[in-house]
């Protein structure tokens, strides 16, 4: 058997306008712990979607090896046949049924067709005893944590003899000790002959655990690191991971900035169901007119959910903190307080909550400013059409007419009427999440027109992307935000991808705001 | 020959292409049944079935079944079902009948306390669903043991009879002694005129503000056709005994409905909520509120609705009204309404309730035994909803919609967000 469990050579993966593999070089030898590290967006969860057989065989270019022989996956069965399983971030268990049922779930113990229960608890009390877990299997998954829950999924892997493990962020929900626990266990497997693939943006737990680094950036791999031999750094990494030139993606901007007129002080959000869990914690941030202000971090850092707790408390529960604009403070119950108040919040996920898609443009672009459209609580139909129709040119809206669908349309030109939407209801303050995400380069670059003639008129926008580069070529100030802390802020002069990827990955954040001025 | 490609002219056959499958398919299925109907009826019986009298029957006998659809499409709509209808019209219907025998009220007293507890219902109904969030599907199947069972306890398994002018909102054609014929013709003949002025008009703006939507030729044949058709039918009950009291209810109903769903703040609500309640609540709509009020409108109507069936049936019976909120929910589907809610109109509900009348009646006239006419029917259900599906498949392109997000987690997925995924993979992702 050769030393390598796994090569993938050449991988190329193209999406429609969108190249998100470009001969990608992974090996991973037999028995070790590999991490695959790199920004939002470098490709890594693809990567892994074309080594699982989400994408079957022939979907991309390129040649996959996996324990000596060519492996052409067509599906996740033939992948799971062979031996390779992926645990998600986002864990696929069903909360409702118990351990031990979740573990043997699509793989149930039978004995002439009938499940034996007998089987399936006596397997699964081997398999938990095997990662550490000292529950009743017959309790149920949603009554016990997120870590035991993903022990429970590792349990699961090693139900189909699973010869290499793919984890997913496995501790971006965790805790501390939790997380601890489950690199131990990965440590403990591979003593077993397990390898692992970790997918992190933790650098420090990366680096504790991995025998080798492989480093993607923008859908190729840069390098492969030996932790040992090669002395790898945090710094080295990072320098890896964004080592790249701002290119001329961005409109020219002069900023007229003024004052600051939104405030939000010591704001604390605790998750909607399960309420002890502090997902945002004492973030302050202001805003001043005309300003573009930033929010960088990774994944589950809080950001999303501290701009939907304050426009309107649309998400989280046992909310604390205040908001305040031009110094008065508000009382934001709902979205209609928040939109009246003068925010407006242009969601990540435009098709579940930017946009009706079954409706067309008049509906959309309208709204939310339908109030100003009516008297009395009838619609002026003709005020509607003219005002759609005057925001489809105004935003260039790339669709035949008003009539057409919003889902018949183009990720970028969604957008657009997203933005339209809430511009119609003349915000003071715009967030917007991710506003350029799925979208191609040519409407990139219309958006950011939209969003300078937005602060030009002395609104102020707050942005978030997991970009770094368009945070840095968008924003006069950024903020960093990790583990529901804001861990700092930059501003236009002093920021870069390492300083910003420094505060994005601090792991405790109990020291408090680091300023850099 | 080289001047042949000149530009295409857009041909009727074009514009009848353009013209919008969803909106008036049903209109179209429903004047082909009657023909259909006439055509076996001529055949095998010898006699006509597209008559005024049959007409104005179909009116009679499916006029509460129409008042209730047109309250179960704003429900639908909303993203909601309303099982209890046909008790709640019973319970109604029967306090209308105690009201007017035993307490003595005159008729209209009767018909307020009757839609004034359907709304007051719709309240307790509402408050549940909207406000505690439990699923309209559980509260209004309790509510449907819950109205039926008051129904009895108020009528004590009793059957009261109910006579003069409350009967007459049921099946009357007159007013004050004067016949509603020559009002019918002129209501018909005005309808209309305003219909075509509208229609100019409203096309006239939409030029002016530069966004024509349908073609020249396509909005001619709507207009004249629909024109057309409300002159023909003013003239069809004219001839016979003129529109009844009900059908010009039924009239003011669909006029109002169809003006609070399509011109008011509150009905686009209705439909924002039920299209995708998530972005909806984000845009600042009051999910709950509108909700609330839409089970309330629901209550009132399903009142009403028992008043008629009542003077109808000349008595209030603890019977009354049973599997009603089934044909009610029929006829919104067949009218068009989404099963995942956004989408429908009132006109639709009407159309589909009267294509139901119309089968039904059309089969009993042929001599088929209503267990076939209930078979039929529930194929025209199912069909009407095949039709939807596919004609939502035809619209979006079709491929293959994967029922499971393939694989969460991964900016990279972001990259491809406007792309549709090729739906190969999606029976396993959820269980990997």
């Amino acid at each position: 058997m050769s030393e390598d469990i796994l090569r993938m050579r050449g991988i190329t993966k193209r999406f429609p306008g969108v190249l998100a593999l470009s001969g990608v070089e992974l090996g991973v030898k037999r028995g070790t712990i590999h991490a695959l590290v790199g920004e939002n967006g470098a490709g890594k969860s693809t990567l892994m979607k074309v080594l699982s057989g989400v994408y079957a065989h022939g979907d991309f270019e390129g040649e996959i090896e996996f324990d000596g022989r060519p492996a052409e996956f067509r599906n996740i069965r033939d992948s799971e046949a062979a031996g390779v399983v992926i645990i998600h971030q986002e864990l696929a268990l069903v909360g409702e049924l118990s351990i031990a049922e979740n573990i043997f779930l699509g793989n149930e113990q039978k004995k002439r067709g009938v499940i034996s229960w007998d089987r399936t608890n006596a397997e699964a009390v081997r398999l938990m005893a095997q990662v550490g877990l000292q529950d009743n299997p017959a309790t149920l998954v949603e009554k016990i944590g997120v870590g035991k829950q993903q022990l429970v999924e590792i349990a699961k892997a090693l139900s189909k003899d699973v010869k290499l493990l793919i984890l997913d962020e496995p501790t971006a929900a965790l805790n501390d000790t939790d997380s601890e626990n489950l690199l131990d266990l990965l440590r403990q497997l591979r003593e077993e002959g397990v390898t692992s693939i970790i997918i992190s943006h933790k650098l420090g737990e990366v680096l504790a655990v991995a025998d080798q680094i492989t480093v993607l950036r923008d859908g190729k791999s840069i390098e492969t690191l030996d932790t040992v031999g090669d002395g790898v750094t945090q710094d080295r990494l990072i320098k890896a991971m964004v080592g790249r030139d701002l290119e001329h993606l961005f409109p020219p901007h002069e900023p007229k900035i003024g004052k600051v007129f939104f405030e939000v002080k010591d704001w604390t959000v605790h998750h909607p169901e399960q309420r002890h869990r502090v997902i945002v914690n004492g973030a302050s941030l202001n805003v001043a007119r005309g300003e573009i202000v930033g929010l960088a971090g990774i994944m589950g850092a809080g950001r999303t959910e501290f701009a939907m707790s304050v426009f309107g408390r649309s998400w989280g529960s046992n909310i604390s903190g205040t908001v305040e604009l031009d110094g008065k403070p508000l009382a934001l119950r709902n979205v209609p307080d928040a939109i009246e108040a003068g925010l407006a919040y242009a969601t990540e996920d435009r098709k579940h909550y930017g946009l009706h898609l079954d409706y067309d443009l008049r509906e959309n672009f309208t709204l939310p400013g339908l109030g100003k459209l009516s008297k009395r609580g009838v619609v002026d139909q003709d005020k509607v059409n003219l005002v759609s129709e005057r925001l489809r040119k105004d935003f260039g809206v790339k669709a035949p007419s008003v009539y057409q669908l919003a889902g018949n349309l183009s990720g970028g030109n969604q957008q657009k009427i997203v933005l339209g939407k809430w511009v119609f209801t003349e915000p003071e303050l715009l967030i917007l999440d991710e506003p350029t995400r799925g979208i191609d380069v040519g409407a990139k670059y219309e958006i950011y027109e939209l969003i300078h003639k937005l602060v030009d008129q002395g609104k102020g926008v707050l942005m978030i992307s997991s970009e770094l580069p368009e945070l840095l070529g968008m924003c006069d100030r950024i903020y960093a935000m990790s583990a529901g802390h804001i861990t700092g802020q930059v501003d236009r002069e002093h920021a870069t991808q390492e300083e910003l990827m420094r505060l994005m990955t601090l792991e405790t954040a109990s020291g408090g705001e680091e300023q850099r001025q | 020959m080289s001047t042949v490609q000149n530009k295409p002219r857009p041909s009727l056959l074009d514009a009848l292409r353009n013209i919008n499958l969803r909106a008036y398919g049903m209109i179209i299925a429903l004047v082909l049944i009657m023909i259909l109907f006439q055509v076996l009826d001529v055949a095998l019986q010898n006699q006509n079935f597209i008559t005024a009298q049959n007409l104005t029957n179909a009116i009679l006998q499916n006029s509460y079944i129409l008042i209730l659809a047109i309250g179960m499409m704003l429900v639908i709509v909303n993203g909601h079902i309303d099982l209890s209808v046909g008790s709640v019209l019973a319970f109604c219907g029967a306090v209308s009948a105690i009201a007017l025998s035993h307490w003595d009220l005159p008729w209209y007293l009767a018909v307020l306390v009757a839609v004034g507890l359907g709304a007051l219902i719709g309240v307790w109904q509402g408050f549940w669903i909207a406000y505690v969030r439990i699923p309209a599907f559980i509260v209004t199947l309790a509510g449907m043991l819950i109205f039926r069972g008051l129904t009895l306890k108020v009528l004590d398994a009793e059957t009261i009879g109910t006579s003069g002018t409350f009967n007459s909102l049921a099946s009357g054609y007159d007013v004050l002694g004067a016949d509603l014929r020559l009002p019918t013709l002129v209501l018909g003949i005005l309808g209309a005129a305003l219909f075509v002025f509208f229609q100019v008009r409203g096309r006239a703006r939409q030029a002016k503000a530069g966004i024509v939507g349908s073609s020249q030729a396509a909005w001619l044949v709507k207009t004249v056709l629909v024109a057309a058709v409300i002159v023909v039918a003013a003239y069809t009950f004219y001839s016979y005994k003129g529109l009844p009291i009900i059908g010009w209810i039924l009239l003011a109903l669909v006029m109002l409905f169809t003006f609070i769903a399509n011109r008011t703040v509150f009905g686009r609500h209705i439909y924002a909520g039920g299209g995708n309640e998530k972005a909806a609540l984000l845009s600042g709509v009051k999910t709950k509120q509108t909700t609330f009020w839409v089970f309330v409108i629901m209550g009132a109507l399903s009142g009403l609705a028992g008043v008629i069936v009542t003077a109808r049936l000349h008595s209030a019976t603890p019977g009354a009204g049973e599997a009603l909120e089934l044909s009610a929910i029929a006829s919104s589907f067949i009218g068009g309404a989404s099963v995942t809610g956004g989408v429908g109109t009132i006109i639709g509900a009407v159309i589909g309730g009267l294509v139901m009348g119309i089968m039904n009646q059309g089969m009993t006239v042929l001599g088929i035994a209503t267990d076939t006419v209930q078979v039929v029917l529930g194929l025209v259900v199912l069909a009407a909803v095949l039709f939807d599906v596919w004609n939502k498949k035809r619209s979006t392109g079709g491929g293959n919609v994967p029922l499971v997000g393939i694989t969460p987690g991964g900016s990279g997925e972001a990259k491809r967000a406007a792309t549709p995924d090729s739906g190969k993979e999606p029976e396993k992702a959820s269980t990997s």
